[in-house]
Order: structure tokens, then sequence, then C-alpha cells
């Protein structure tokens, strides 16, 4: 457990450390070619700024209309059925939009049911495993001007449901 | 796109007003857009950086033998992106860095991934079927380690933050596995089209 957090902490550095001296072993211009990479890279994020400010208020908008709790209810109403517990309903719902708006709703989830509870578990496996789907979406769309996205949204909301179930599956839940 | 993006706002705003939340619906609107300005100012100085790291990977020859490692899987996955394309190049980036959980280095070498596709095949509008099927690979998010969920857990008490690295790697392959089946029916069904 411990060797596992100190691995995650340790792999970007060590990342960096592996690149920047492959590179200067080859005795190649490291801080030239750092600053030409650096122009692009703050290139791409200027070119963002309007899609994250579109995006970014209309999924705040919607969570502030209450638009969001309602539509997770209502999925609650037809799945109750099934036994999905309803309580992690609105986090997957909310998770395809945004991942800092999904985060509050686990640490909410956290405090009301127990980090270690099978909520709590389902819950933490659940944003392990599947992406904002709509959030990414947008963006790589929108970076290179597609209007027509065909069938990715078929194909993702496949791979997300699929994500969704093991995770209440091997969570114990069901 | 425009649909999706306009339904989002006239349904908030009269959901707002049918609640009574408008209030709240102006102050979310106006804070989001102060939230995304300095979201990309943090996103801004990772992209320099993280930009800046990769393009030495690359004049190292690094990035090359990386995604040559991936070429079997590469070309299982997107037999359309020529082999020794850009595309290609910056679709293993993006794949390597969203296993290891780089979030915000897999962003950067997923837009370059988007534009090179466009290059290879002109859209007009149109999403062509290699953007498609990377996108929901991507999206499917095969990760190794989910860091920030650790860390979220032992900061609210778990007695064991990281028990859920198993599962998670199970629930993660078993999401990435449907997304690989919904593409290679979506190209087999393709093939037989054009046979017929």
């Amino acid at each position: 457990m411990k060797f596992i957090t100190y691995l995650s902490s340790a792999i970007i550095p060590l990342l960096v450390l592996f690149i920047v001296g492959t590179a200067i072993a080859r005795r190649q211009r490291v801080y030239e070619d750092f600053l030409d990479g650096a122009k692009n890279g703050i290139r791409t994020a200027a070119e963002i700024l309007p899609t994250l400010v579109g995006l970014m208020v209309a999924v705040g908008m919607l969570r502030a209309s209450g638009f969001l709790d309602f539509v997770s209810g209502l999925l609650g109403k037809l799945l109750s059925a099934t036994g999905f517990p309803t309580e992690l309903l609105p986090i997957a719902v909310v998770k395809m939009f945004s991942s800092s708006a999904a985060t509050g709703l686990l640490l909410d989830l956290f405090k009301e049911h127990g980090t270690d509870s099978a909520l709590g578990q389902a819950a933490s496996i659940m944003l392990s495993s599947t992406e904002t789907i709509f959030y990414t979406m947008s963006l790589y769309f929108m970076s290179v001007k597609v209007k027509k996205t065909r069938y990715t949204l078929a194909g993702a909301l496949t791979a997300t449901v699929a994500g969704i179930i093991a995770s209440v599956f091997l969570s114990g839940i069901w | 796109m425009n649909y999706l993006w306009g339904g989002m706002i006239i349904i908030a705003v009269i959901y707002g007003a049918l609640t009574g939340n408008l209030d709240a619906v102006t102050d979310q609107a106006l804070s989001s857009a102060k939230e995304a300005v300095s979201l990309c100012i943090t996103m801004a100085g990772a992209m320099a950086f993280w930009v800046g790291i990769m393009r030495i990977a690359e004049k190292a020859g690094m990035v090359n033998r990386a995604a040559s490692a991936l070429a079997p899987l590469l070309g299982f996955l997107f037999p359309t992106v020529p082999k020794d394309s850009f595309a290609r190049r910056y679709i293993a980036t993006n794949m390597v860095a969203n296993f290891l959980g780089l979030g915000w280095a897999a962003t950067p070498a997923g837009l370059s991934a988007m534009k090179e596709l466009k290059r290879l095949e002109e859209t007009e509008g149109r999403a062509t079927s290699a953007m498609c099927d990377f996108l929901i690979i991507n999206i499917s998010s095969l990760q190794l380690i989910p860091v920030n969920i650790i860390a979220y857990r032992s900061q609210y008490g778990s007695v064991s933050p990281a028990a859920i690295v198993g599962p998670a790697i199970l629930a993660t392959t078993v999401s990435t596995l449907a997304a690989v089946v919904f593409i290679k029916i979506r190209q087999g069904c393709a093939r037989w089209f054009l046979k017929e």
C-alpha cells in the first residue's frame, strides 16, 4: 500500500528525470527543445480557453438550475426496480459532465455513508473507471471544429455504462 | 454540438425560472466563467511544462519508441490510421499518459492527435471514423492508478485508501473492453457495407 502511494507520487518526477537524463546523455540541446515545446503548450492552452468558458458556464448553469438533480432523480425511479443503489446515480450522471462536480458529490457521500462503506467503495471505483464524456467530447471535437459527432456518444456511453455496472458489482452491492 | 450546447443553456434558464433558481443560475454562470479562466491559466503552466518535456523526449526518439511498442495494438484498434503518421504517435502518447493517470499530459497529446487525424482526412465539420474510434477509446479511460481518488479517500479517513486499486483496474478494463468491442463491431459493419 505505502509502496503504491509512493510509486504514484514518484512516477512524474522519475519520468522527467529519465527523459531529461537520456536527452543530456545524447548531447541534445535540452533547454532549447523545452522552450520550443513550451511555446506550443501555451498556444494550445490559449486556443481552448473560449471552449472551456463556454462549457463550464453551460454545465454550471445547468447544475445551478437544479436540472441535473431532476434528471438523476428521474433515472433513479426508473432504475430502482433493478436494485441499483440510487445514492450513486447523481455521481454517475454528474461525472459525465464535470469531474470536479462529481468529486464534490463523492466527498459528500464519504461524509454521509463512510469512506469504507460499500457505497463509498463503489463510488470510488466508479469515478476511477469512467470519464467526463460530454466535457471530453466537446473539448476534443471543438478543437478541430467538428460539429457532427456521429456514433461517438453511443460508443462512449456503452463503455461508461459497462464501467458503472462493473463498479457496483465489484463493490459487492449486487 | 450547437444543439447540445444551446440546449444546455436554454434548459438551464427555463428550468431555473420554473424552480425559482434563476439567481443561482446567474451567479453560477459568472463564477463558472471565472473558474474556466483560472483553470486555463493553471493548465497553461502545466501544458507548457509538459509539452516542453515531451518535445525533449520526441527529439531523443523516445516517443517514437513508445509508439512503436504500441504499434501492434494501434494497428488493431485504428486500422485506417497510417503506420508512421504523427496521428499515431500522438494517439500513443495520449494512451500512455492516460494509462499512467497523467491527465494534464494526456490532453495536449489528445488534442494534437485530433488535429493530425483531421489532416489525414478532410472532414468539413463531420467527425471521421478514426476520430470517433479514438475518442471512444480515450473516454473509456484505461487507468493504472487513480491517484486523486486515493488521495481523497485517505483524507476522508479510509482505513485503506488504496484498497480500490485492484477493483478499479478491473472496472476500467471492463469499460475499455466494452469500447473495443463497440468500435470493432462498428468497423466490421463498415467493411460489410463496403462489400455489398
